[in-house]
């Protein structure tokens, strides 16, 4: 069953209090960001019927907005999602070579996850880090200034987190 | 060292919070603003100082805030665009990240002018840690009175609401980012109605870029004719400038307008030239959307003057020879760089980020990015170019939004500039696809530019 726990109801009626009366709609975003958050970093058509009931709109309403907007994933991914950018200032600063190294590291293409389901690689477009290029996002938080090595590290820092 | 409005205080340790920032000036402008100035006083040094958008398109603030229409009973609303998703632009994530008492104040400088009682900061969704620095400023700023109800005893109310975007580029267009907000697609409106008349919710609205507002705090305080004097022309107060691609020190600079390109390249205090001792070959000097240059054109303009970091130097000699300030995104291309890759690049990104509601944008970006890759990977015909020329000119001026335009100009300034690049992928297909340099020639020594009578 998919149910927020109690915090997080209390997280969206909290958005939803940022709107004018009838106007709850607009939390669809943020409740879609919460939902993908809580149940395991994609968005089901349970889950995007649970946001719909939530709000009191139509499972369409939902659908056609999460399709619409590239972070809400539309299929399971890896525990860890590496979204490598690759628009022009990253390419510049060898993105291409990071997405490489990533490939031949992790074994996988774009698009796909590990085996053990620990990890996704996807290309996205610039996140506005273009100064601190190549760059990705981890989850919440950018890694910046990539290097082979880095990409070490973060796949090593990330291995170490679920063993513990 | 030129004059710093927005970033002076950057560097003060703890300035993130409420009370170092107060402690260091802050807020002095709302004070004065809120209790000793009326709106119209307000709106009159917004006027004054001259400020233009920092967004992208250059309108005057004042101007702008003048037109939202005020019927009996109707809330207005003011929206901060933080979506900041234009390739090459960082600005707004700095100011966010490590001024966000400064936004604060404008955004409550600027809802009290135009009679708005909720403010929304609508934020691209991947900066997905700033909201909560925004939303902690903005409880630490309500815990001081200076947001919630009657504000410091004015009697003036206000919220603040940080709204996370999904992830797209069109929501930076002002209706897309309406919609978006209201929980739909992103797709653009068609205007009129402008937002200043139906906006959020129907209601009239005033979106304005990060930075834009941010400036309102100085406006305040050093006055609007002060403000007016920084710069040069049109071109007042100062602009934050990020810049990225081949240069030694990239980052976020503020500027005062009356530098030039020249120095803003190759000078220590901004971009400190270029890595490994390259030459400069091309620049995007505003972000994604503006036309390239090659480096003569860059650095001077057609009639042989020195180009300043400015609305109408950048813009001098239209998109013949020039190009646009745009949002401040600076690119910079070192002569190893393939322009026709690049352009593939950003092609790609307007393909993938158009909503898909004009056909001429939807399929023509699609198309420029086939045809591009054609190019770049050795597999391209000479009619291929003009086919691309050809491609632009029926996307530009006939869709919805301005997306269409942002995705043809770099390709036709692209060709424009650099055609015989173009006509070498063409005509060397192996060597393309290997060595994948575009050609170096444009980083030659300038020539000795013609006047023009
Ligand atoms: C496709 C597109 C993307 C845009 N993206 C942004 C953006 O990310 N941030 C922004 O401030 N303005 C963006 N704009 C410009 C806005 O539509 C609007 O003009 C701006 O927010 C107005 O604020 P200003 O007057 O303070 O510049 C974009 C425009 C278009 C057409
Ligand atoms: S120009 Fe492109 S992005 Fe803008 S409304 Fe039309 S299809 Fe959408
Ligand atoms: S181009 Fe990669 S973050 Fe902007």
């Amino acid at each position: 069953m998919i149910q927020f726990s109690e915090e997080k109801l209390n997280k969206v009626k909290e958005i939803m209090a940022r709107y004018p009366e009838g106007k709850q709609k607009s939390a669809l975003i943020p409740v879609l960001h919460l939902a993908q958050e809580e149940f395991g970093g994609w968005l089901s058509s349970d889950t995007m019927d649970y946001v719909a009931s939530l709000l009191s709109i139509t499972n369409i309403e939902v659908y056609e907005v999460a399709t619409f907007y590239s972070m809400f994933n539309m299929q399971p991914v890896g525990k860890y999602l590496f979204e490598v950018c690759q628009t022009g200032p990253c390419m510049v600063n060898g993105s291409d070579q990071i997405i490489d190294y990533i490939k031949q590291k992790l074994g996988i293409g774009v698009g796909e996850t590990t085996a053990d389901g620990l990890f996704t690689l996807k290309t996205v477009e610039c996140l506005g880090a273009c100064g601190y290029a190549p760059m990705m996002q981890l989850g919440k938080h950018y890694r910046e200034h990539l290097t082979p090595a880095k990409v070490d590290a973060i796949i090593d820092e990330c291995r170490a987190a679920v063993k513990n | 060292m030129g004059r710093k409005l927005l970033l002076d205080k950057a560097h003060i340790e703890g300035i993130r919070y409420y009370d170092v920032y107060r402690k260091n000036g802050g807020y002095a402008a709302a004070e004065k603003a809120l209790k000793s100035m009326t709106t119209d006083q307000v709106l009159d040094e917004v006027k004054k100082s001259g400020l233009r958008g920092r967004g992208g398109a250059g309108f005057p603030t004042g101007l702008k805030w003048s037109f939202i229409a005020k019927p009996e009973g109707v809330p207005r609303y003011l929206v901060c665009n933080a979506d900041e998703s234009e390739p090459g632009t960082f600005k707004d994530r700095y100011l966010m990240e490590f001024l966000p008492h400064l936004l604060i104040e404008g955004l409550l400088i600027s809802s009290y002018t135009l009679g708005a009682n909720a403010t929304y900061i609508y934020i691209r969704g991947e900066y997905a840690w700033i909201p909560d620095i925004l939303e902690e400023a903005i409880a630490e700023a309500k815990k001081a009175g200076w947001l919630g109800k009657n504000i410091q005893g004015t009697g003036f109310d206000l919220e603040i609401y940080v709204q996370r975007g999904g992830g797209a580029y069109i929501c930076g267009e002002e209706t897309a980012l309406i919609e978006s907000l209201e929980g739909k697609r992103g797709n653009p409106r068609l205007k009129p109605p402008f937002p200043a008349v139906k906006g959020l919710w129907q209601s009239p609205t005033v979106v304005n870029n990060v930075e834009t507002l941010a400036a309102v705090v100085p406006i305040i305080n050093i006055g609007g004719e002060e403000y007016a004097k920084i710069g040069v022309g049109k071109s007042t107060g100062t602009k934050l400038i990020s810049a990225c691609g081949n240069i030694n020190k990239p980052g976020v600079y503020e500027i005062d307008m009356t530098i030039s390109v020249e120095e803003f390249i190759y000078s220590e205090e901004y971009c400190g030239g270029i890595p490994n001792g390259k030459r400069l070959k091309a620049c995007i000097p505003g972000g994604s959307s503006v036309p390239i240059l090659p480096a003569n054109l860059l650095l001077t303009t057609a009639k042989g003057e020195k180009r300043l970091m400015n609305y109408e130097s950048l813009n001098d000699g239209g998109f013949a020879t020039g190009t646009m300030m745009g949002s401040g995104g600076f690119i910079v291309l070192d002569e190893d760089q393939c322009v026709v890759r690049h352009t593939l690049s950003l092609a790609r990104f307007y393909h993938h980020e158009s909503c898909g509601q004009c056909s001429p944008c939807r399929e023509g970006t699609g198309w420029m990015k086939r045809v591009l890759s054609n190019l770049e990977n050795g597999k391209g015909k000479m009619s291929d170019i003009d086919l691309l020329w050809d491609i632009q000119r029926k996307i530009e001026g006939n869709t919805i939004c301005p997306l269409g335009d942002a995705a043809a100009w770099p390709v036709a300034a692209a060709i424009r500039h650099f055609r015989d690049e173009f006509e070498w992928h063409v005509n060397n297909p192996e060597e393309a696809v290997k060595r994948n340099f575009g050609l170096a020639h444009y980083a030659d020594p300038l020539p000795v530019p013609q006047p023009v009578a």
